[in-house]
């Protein structure tokens, strides 16, 4: 692998163990055959339905997964392989989180204390002041508790949390819903910044549109797989595009007609052999019944076997 | 039908207030989006058309008559940011069903909700499914008025966009008034008749 890779996933899976009907113990996969790559001055975008394995990706990354679930797969960063211990060790130093909700803030505890880690020395504090400042956040916020804050506020709080230390990767969970549009661009023209000067980001979103004016790359998930990875400006033409879910998606956009596609994400119990996306496909074949390998197609990588 | 706010001021603090002198109004034919930067007042603002909340200024009219009067079920339902602080979690979802108005069964179809939902807890759920719950929640018979603040933000846009053909389409057979909190400029274009942007 190339040293320019500074994060690396390869067929990461993720399952849950639990109970069904009192005692019988099943396992539920709710990540399986994930690939992402993110490289150095890059900015990636994982796009995808609800509950398709966006967030579980970054709490794998952190080590953040609840007790009872098992991940297994290749994590890299920068050329290294990771193992639980070694992500401890980076969690909150080289690989920051912007977490997705209020909730991830102490509720009990002033927010200020917490940007700066309780840390009471004078570099702390003034870090954290230019950071309050830069990212628009009134001075006196650090005397606020999270229950205090708007929505908009506690995303802003959360990236000046990212940037106290001097983090190469930022995973970024949702970061701008419940931000007004300029807000929203303004945090990611940070992100877009932060990757310009070598670092990278994995930008977890709903929101293609802001998505797209941003990052390099988009890899987009369905019912917990990568089912296609292309570059940001295949997404200016739905014939650029090569997953018939990837264009699904595309279609759904306000601008672009805003057309809802039939169904649902399969139930993970009820997940199909081949194709995941298969029951809801318009050009579905017998085909697609069987497993399916990743292949390239001008230069992005799909999950199909009729893509073109 | 007409639902008015006049002059309305709001605070959560004594001596300090979020919202100011702030008039609206809304017609039960037209779809109104709200516009304003986050940390306004935006929700609290719904909240109180909504009549969660009582202004301590000025007055909400629904046809000229003051709503804090009003008895029984609140003709103007708000669908809320966040799903799942918006139902009783102690409460299976017939149950919660169970408190508000009669809903359609043609309106739980349309949203695709199972039967075998109802039987479970909102934690049994996941975000878009108890999303599509609340809003079949808030279509009751009797509801004139509907209020999405930021309803599909948490949303995939294929999701989004089912959600909103079905309001849509909802909202013009019932004549509903639909107010629409969004930040998405994309989307309030493409749903709203009419866009109110909100100064201080």
């Amino acid at each position: 692998m190339s040293q320019k890779e500074l994060l690396k996933v390869e067929n990461l899976s993720v399952s849950f163990t639990g109970y069904e009907r009192g005692f019988r113990q099943i396992d539920l996969q709710v990540i399986e055959n994930l690939n992402v790559t993110v490289k150095k001055g890059e900015m990636v975008a994982v796009v995808g339905a609800s509950g398709s394995g966006k967030s579980l990706l970054a709490h794998t990354l952190l080590g953040i997964l609840p007790p009872n679930s098992t991940a297994c797969g290749n994590i890299y960063f920068e050329g290294e392989l990771l193992n639980a211990q070694k992500i401890n060790q980076l969690r909150g130093k080289e690989i920051a989180f912007v977490p997705q909700s209020v909730t991830y803030l102490d509720p009990l505890k002033k927010v200020g204390s917490q940007v700066r880690k309780d840390k009471k020395v004078i570099e702390s504090y003034r870090k954290q002041q230019e950071l309050f400042s830069f990212y628009d956040l009134p001075a006196k916020t650090d005397n606020l508790y999270p229950f205090e804050l708007s929505g908009g506020m506690a995303r802003r709080v959360f990236l000046s949390a990212a940037m106290m230390e001097t983090p190469k990767l930022i995973v970024a969970d949702e970061p701008t819903p419940g931000l007004h549009l300029e807000a929203a661009k303004n945090s990611l023209k940070h992100f877009r910044e932060f990757a310009d000067k070598g670092g990278g980001v994995l930008l977890i979103t709903h929101d293609i549109e802001l998505a797209l004016e941003v990052s390099d790359r988009i890899a987009v998930f369905y019912a917990g797989t990568t089912v296609e990875e292309a570059f940001a400006s295949d997404f200016q033409s739905e014939n650029l595009l090569r997953h018939p879910y990837t264009k699904a998606l595309w279609r759904a956009l306000p601008q672009n007609g805003f057309a809802p596609t039939p169904g649902v994400q399969p139930y993970v119990k009820d997940k199909p052999q081949g194709c995941v996306y298969a029951p809801r496909c318009s050009v579905y074949s017998s085909k697609c019944n069987s497993k399916i390998p990743m292949q390239t197609i001008r230069n992005g990588s799909v999950l199909c076997a009729c893509a073109k | 039908m007409l639902l008015e706010a006049r002059e309305i001021s709001f605070g959560y603090k004594k001596g300090y207030h979020i919202l100011n002198n702030i008039s609206f109004a809304a017609e039960s034919s037209e779809r109104v989006g709200i516009v304003a930067p986050s940390g306004f007042g935006k929700t609290t603002l719904c909240k109180i058309l909504a009549g969660y909340s009582k202004p301590s200024n000025g007055q909400v009219l629904l046809d000229g008559e003051d709503v804090y009067g009003m008895k029984g079920y609140h003709p103007v339902q708000m669908i809320w940011q966040h799903p799942e602080t918006s139902v009783n979690p102690r409460l299976r979802l017939k149950e919660t069903i169970a408190e508000g108005d009669q809903i359609e069964q043609r309106i739980i179809n349309a949203l695709g909700i199972e039967h075998d939902w109802l039987n479970r807890f909102p934690g049994e759920l996941s975000g878009g499914e108890l999303q599509r719950f609340c809003i079949a929640r808030a279509l009751g018979q009797r509801t004139r008025f509907l209020i999405a603040d930021e309803i599909s933000t948490m949303l995939d846009m294929i999701t989004q966009a089912q959600i909103w053909s079905f309001l849509l389409e909802e909202t013009e057979k019932r004549k509903l008034g639909l107010i629409v909190v969004t930040h998405n400029t994309a989307l309030a274009e493409k749903v709203c008749t009419r866009i109110q942007i909100l100064t201080k």
